[in-house]
């Protein structure tokens, strides 16, 4: 939290950039594989940040987590600043994606674990992160039946949600992956052992997606 | 073009571990042994073009060199953010391979016709366009497209010229003449010999549009004079010839597909004649231009 202090400039999503704060810190600090000193790491695990809004937090982790330097959080989105309001990975080490226009990280993602797989690389494994909002795009769904279809276990989705989608999901998000295949589980996105508890729950033959439930967003 | 766009891709597929095909269920049946064969490495994502650019940008992060095909208007037109963001952007290329050019699919009407794809694709920096003129073409710029990891995008046509010219990625003068230069892109090749014939005029060819061959255009356009028939939409290529002759006095003339939607189907000749790049319309508007 005192990193995402530092952090200045007129932070345009600050909403987004709380929201995925706790579920962010379970990632790096649990769970994924992937070393700030061997970025380039061909057998990493990926961590594709989609809902490139509200990059904040990702920043400032990534900076706790030793990928990039404090001080780059002391001017945000400036004219010099490497760190924009939508993540660069041309110019910030440890980002996967560049993102910010919603609905581009779950394919990506696709094509990054059958990329890996296509080269014998079973062991990394492939984290998409999305807003519940994010889902609006139909590109998502596009990933969604396509990675359930054929059983790509080696992504897992985890969607945040803070009910922030126009038009809301009635059944609920993870049905919507469920029905295509997915194993999907919902957690509390605020409670640091259930998040790390539902991205361990992976099973084989199928993706797997994580709904992180948290404040509503404006509440 | 298709055919031997099949017949090298699947070569490469079973030569090269670093190339992959990204398909969205166009030509599918075509690959299909080649699928059983390498299944990590040819996929098949269903009618789902924003994917599959997704896909081939996913693939090129991990370090492989991918080819997706389908339509023009699927391809490029449907996937034109994905395209923007999922490659380039994210500093890896891929290989895209469209049939269905312009017009070619004028009897299914304008839903399957692209004639705008390589002005968008001009909107993005860094790519190479290969447009060949000939099936004799599409093996050697497919092949030499997988040997590096930049974009290319690689416009195949049902419309060929009479002969192949492997020597095209430059301007080349297939026909020599002093009033004007005349370049002919792609298949534009032949109605524009057809038409150019007895004029005095010199024409060349070339087969890769961008990056365009702006040395070989000042040399061989010393009258001053120049035509640029395109078999994408008109003007496509008129800002870099305008920008490589900015120095020197210089009339232009750029033809290709007007910008007009005809709602009309029949054959790709009778589109073309509509758009005016049939060889007797060609002439009449090159003789009237000429000085």
């Amino acid at each position: 939290m005192p990193l995402l202090t530092r952090l200045t400039g007129d932070e345009k999503h600050a909403p987004s950039a709380f929201s995925t704060l706790d579920v962010l810190w379970v990632l790096y600090d649990r769970v994924l594989r992937v070393d700030p000193h061997r970025p380039d790491d061909p057998d990493r695990d990926r961590f594709l940040l989609s809902k490139g809004h509200g990059p904040a937090a990702y920043y400032a982790v990534l900076a706790a987590k030793g990928f990039l330097p404090h001080d780059w959080l002391d001017d945000l989105a400036g004219a010099d600043s490497p760190l924009g309001h939508h993540p660069d990975r041309l110019r910030v080490p440890g980002v996967e994606i560049s993102s910010g226009s919603l609905g581009h990280g779950l394919g990506l993602g696709v094509g990054t674990a059958l990329g890996l797989r296509a080269q014998g690389r079973l062991e990394p494994r492939v984290y998409v992160l999305l807003g519940d909002a994010e889902l609006d795009e139909g590109s998502n769904h596009e990933a969604i039946a396509y990675a359930g279809a054929t059983g790509l276990d080696t992504i897992t989705a985890v969607v945040i949600d803070n009910r922030s989608a126009s038009h809301g999901w009635p059944g609920g998000i993870a049905s919507r992956f469920a029905v295509h295949g997915w194993t999907a589980v919902t957690v509390d996105g605020r409670d640091h052992d259930a998040v790390e508890a539902g991205l361990k729950q992976a099973a084989e033959g199928a993706p797997h997606v994580v709904v992180a439930v948290v404040e509503t967003k404006g509440s | 073009m298709r055919q031997a766009f099949i017949d090298t891709a699947s070569a490469l597929i079973e030569q090269d571990p670093r190339t992959a095909l990204v398909l969205a269920d166009i030509s599918a049946a075509a690959f299909e042994q080649t699928a059983l064969k390498h299944p990590d490495r040819v996929l098949n994502v269903g009618i789902r073009e924003q994917l599959m650019i997704g896909v081939a940008g996913g693939l090129a992060l991990t370090g492989l060199r991918p080819i997706a095909h389908s339509y023009a208007t699927f391809l490029i037109d449907r996937a034109y953010e994905q395209i923007k963001l999922d490659l380039a952007h994210q500093g890896v290329g891929a290989i895209l391979v469209s049939v269905g050019a312009s017009y070619d699919g004028s009897s299914a009407g304008y839903t399957h016709m692209s004639p705008m794809d390589v002005q968008l694709i001009d909107t993005l920096p860094g790519w190479t366009v290969h447009v060949p003129g000939h099936p004799g073409e599409v093996a050697s710029l497919l092949t030499t497209a997988t040997a590096h990891d930049d974009p290319v995008y690689l416009r195949l046509s049902t419309q060929a010229n009479d002969i192949a010219y492997a020597d095209a990625g430059l301007l080349r003068p297939v026909r020599h003449g002093t009033k004007a230069l005349v370049v002919a892109v792609g298949p534009m090749l032949a109605p524009v010999l057809e038409a150019t014939r007895g004029l005095d005029v010199t024409v060349a060819y070339t087969h890769t549009p961008r990056p365009f061959d702006t040395t070989g255009l000042r040399e061989l356009a010393v009258s001053g004079n120049i035509a640029l028939i395109e078999p994408y939409l008109a003007g496509t290529s008129a800002h870099v010839v305008s920008a490589a002759l900015a120095d020197r006095p210089h009339r232009l003339l750029s033809l290709g597909v007007t910008r007009r939607d005809l709602h009309s189907y029949g054959t790709p000749a009778d589109h073309a004649r509509q758009h005016g790049l049939d060889p007797t319309t060609l002439r009449t508007s090159l003789t009237t231009w000429l000085p």
